[in-house]
């Protein structure tokens, strides 16, 4: 418990550090009345919302006059949708959110099996070019590869379509692509293009984790005990390699939400990532703030629960940290 | 083969007389692997290139005079209005697509090579400084490093990019700021298993100068795993600036490296113009896999695990 809090607390004060950072960033690079007031405003509304901004007060007021509006969600409006920026990220979240599982589902579906093979044949030339292919995820620079997917299977091959997100199905009040075909068609190829990292890495890990438990005493005791090699495979051997491959899944989670920014920019997602690029474009500063402390507290909010689940799993961290 | 072309351009040399045979058995080793000689050759060719591409390549893209817009978007193999062949074809401003690789292998390689060269010698700094004073020191710098490797590199520079605005400074800044922690960590690493060893017991007793002890002892005996990370790390930054380039965030239009290069071609991917963004991508993949097989096989020959 002790451990939980301090880690709060840690992430509490990261927090703060993030503000303050961004704050100074945004508010010491320009004029922070260019960044904040629509320039298009006239010179009375500048006069005023320099007054209702705070802007003609000492830095440290303005700061916490920044934190306060922050706490309360409140990054003014857009310029470009002249909505309030928080809304706007809120709304494109469960796109960039889908695209994230999905490309988990893919990695996962695909790479556990694929790794399995090439664990237990090592020296097969088809583990081989797993492997390989695997080197390749790696290296492939992702908007490239979302590019050639988008030449293959919509400019050649026509199977899919190129751009943006297909109808959404409602199921158990969830609103997704999931649901329906025209949806999951359109999330094929960005789901992909997002999960080919990860989707190396879940080969790479299942592979190594295979390699090293099919010679322990366990796997030759329960084949001994006459068990069919199916069972051995698909409880003994799995059950053991899956935590590490669960564990690093699950911490890619944030990863790919960044990563998103790419996937979403090739293939018009509309989601967060987009939306980002788009605002850095257009210089729509409020989304771009809101953007910024949105991924940031996202982020903070991913580390601390691994910490905690880690601390559970493994008590030897909490013991660790007290000692220091 | 020599050393100077076996280690990636800006390594430090290692003490003299004492370090001479260690270094040659490397390169010996190193010389074994087939797949990594290829993927050296293929970069000391990448970096010819990119050098000498103002001599090489058959037009001076970024010379208006010389562009054609008759020439637009032909394909590869193509003879353009003016006579001249693109071997790879040109892009829609009838520039041949092979002259503007050869530029843009530059940019990339030059951004990738300077920015990771400035992360290196921050990183070293702050490693070593954690490493050797400890205490303190040790948990402020080691603190500032885990927070920044918490967050993905895409993000930090994509921040700091939307604050700081596009430039061939800026990301080269950003570059700078997203790598230097990893530095700081394995040196970090690397100097805290050096430091508990003899010689810098030894030197302490000589009663030697802090800086002498720190930058003639510790420093030299940490370079071999650095060499591997900086290897890995110019891919990387090279992967990364394209990617923001990619993204409209990085490099300006007048400084077009092979990301930009793709960018610009993607707008034709869908009426079937291929070769605009296919073939820079191309040098992009050929260049970062050949880092990476230098850099894989450097990480076996160094590892001391390896080592009789």
């Amino acid at each position: 418990m002790v451990f939980v809090i301090r880690r709060l607390l840690q992430a509490v004060l990261i927090a703060l550090v993030m503000s303050v950072l961004v704050f100074a960033g945004v508010f010491a690079v320009g004029n922070p009345a260019d960044i904040l007031i629509d320039p298009e405003a006239t010179q009375t509304d500048r006069l005023r919302l320099i007054q209702q901004f705070g802007l003609d007060r000492p830095l440290h007021e303005q700061y916490f006059i920044f934190l306060g509006n922050v706490l309360q969600g409140d990054f003014g409006n857009s310029f470009v949708f002249n909505r309030p920026a928080l809304h706007i990220i809120f709304e494109r979240m469960p796109a960039t959110l889908e695209l994230a599982f999905a490309a988990i589902l893919i990695a996962v579906v695909i790479g556990i099996p694929l790794g399995l093979w090439a664990g237990l044949r090592p020296n097969a030339f088809s583990s081989k070019t797993i492997m390989a292919g695997s080197i390749l995820g790696f290296s492939l620079p992702n908007f490239w590869q979302g590019i050639m997917l988008i030449l293959l299977f919509s400019v050649t091959l026509g199977w899919l379509p190129v751009t943006g997100r297909g109808p959404v199905g409602e199921f158990l009040g969830i609103r997704s692509s999931f649901f329906t075909l025209e949806g999951l068609r359109h999330l094929a190829l960005p789901a992909f293009n997002l999960a080919v990292g990860l989707l190396a890495l879940v080969i790479r890990l299942t592979r190594a984790g295979t390699l090293e438990v099919m010679p322990q005493d366990f796997i030759r005791f329960a084949r001994a005990k006459g068990l069919r090699e199916r069972r051995v495979i698909f409880i003994h051997l799995l059950r053991n390699i899956l935590i590490p491959v669960v564990t690093v899944v699950g911490m890619s989670f944030g990863g790919l939400i960044a990563f998103a920014v790419v996937t979403e920019t090739i293939f018009a997602w509309p989601g967060m990532g987009k939306l980002i690029i788009d605002s850095i474009n257009v210089l729509d500063r409020p989304i771009i703030v809101a953007y910024l402390m949105v991924i940031v507290l996202v982020f903070i909010l991913l580390n601390l629960i691994v910490d905690i689940l880690y601390s559970i799993i493994d008590p030897r961290i909490r013991l660790e940290e007290a000692g220091q | 083969m020599t050393i100077a072309s076996v280690t990636p351009p800006p390594v430090p040399k290692p003490g003299a007389i004492e370090g001479e045979a260690p270094w040659r058995g490397i390169v010996r080793e190193f010389a074994k692997s087939w797949t990594a000689m290829f993927g050296l050759i293929l970069l000391v060719l990448i970096v010819l290139i990119a050098i000498f591409a103002p001599l090489l390549s058959p037009q001076n893209p970024y010379d208006l005079a010389s562009l054609s817009i008759m020439d637009n978007r032909l394909p590869p193999g193509e003879t353009g209005w003016s006579g001249m062949t693109f071997v790879l074809g040109t892009d829609g401003q009838g520039r041949d697509m092979l002259s503007a690789i050869m530029y843009g292998l530059r940019i990339s390689l030059g951004v990738g090579v300077v920015s990771c060269t400035i992360a290196l010698f921050i990183g070293l700094a702050a490693g070593l400084a954690a490493a050797y004073f400890g205490g303190r020191v040790d948990t402020i710098i080691m603190r500032i490093v885990d927070l920044h490797l918490s967050f993905p590199a895409i993000l930090i520079a994509l921040i700091l990019l939307a604050v700081l605005g596009r430039g061939i400074d800026k990301i080269i800044i950003a570059l700078i700021v997203v790598q230097w922690a990893t530095f700081a960590r394995t040196v970090r690493g690397a100097a805290l298993a050096e430091r508990r060893k003899e010689y810098i017991e030894a030197a302490q007793c000589l009663g030697l100068p802090q800086w002498r002890i720190v930058f003639g002892h510790l420093l030299p005996n940490c370079m071999p795993p650095m060499m591997v990370i900086f290897t890995v790390e110019i891919a990387s930054a090279i992967a990364l600036e394209a990617t923001l380039s990619f993204l409209g965030v990085g490099l300006p239009i007048t400084q077009p490296s092979l990301g930009l290069l793709i960018s610009n071609g993607f707008q034709f991917i869908l009426s079937g113009q291929y070769w605009i963004s296919v073939y820079p991508g191309i040098a992009l993949l050929v260049l970062i896999v050949a880092i990476n097989l230098v850099g894989d096989h450097l990480r076996d020959v160094l590892n001391p695990r390896n080592a009789q």
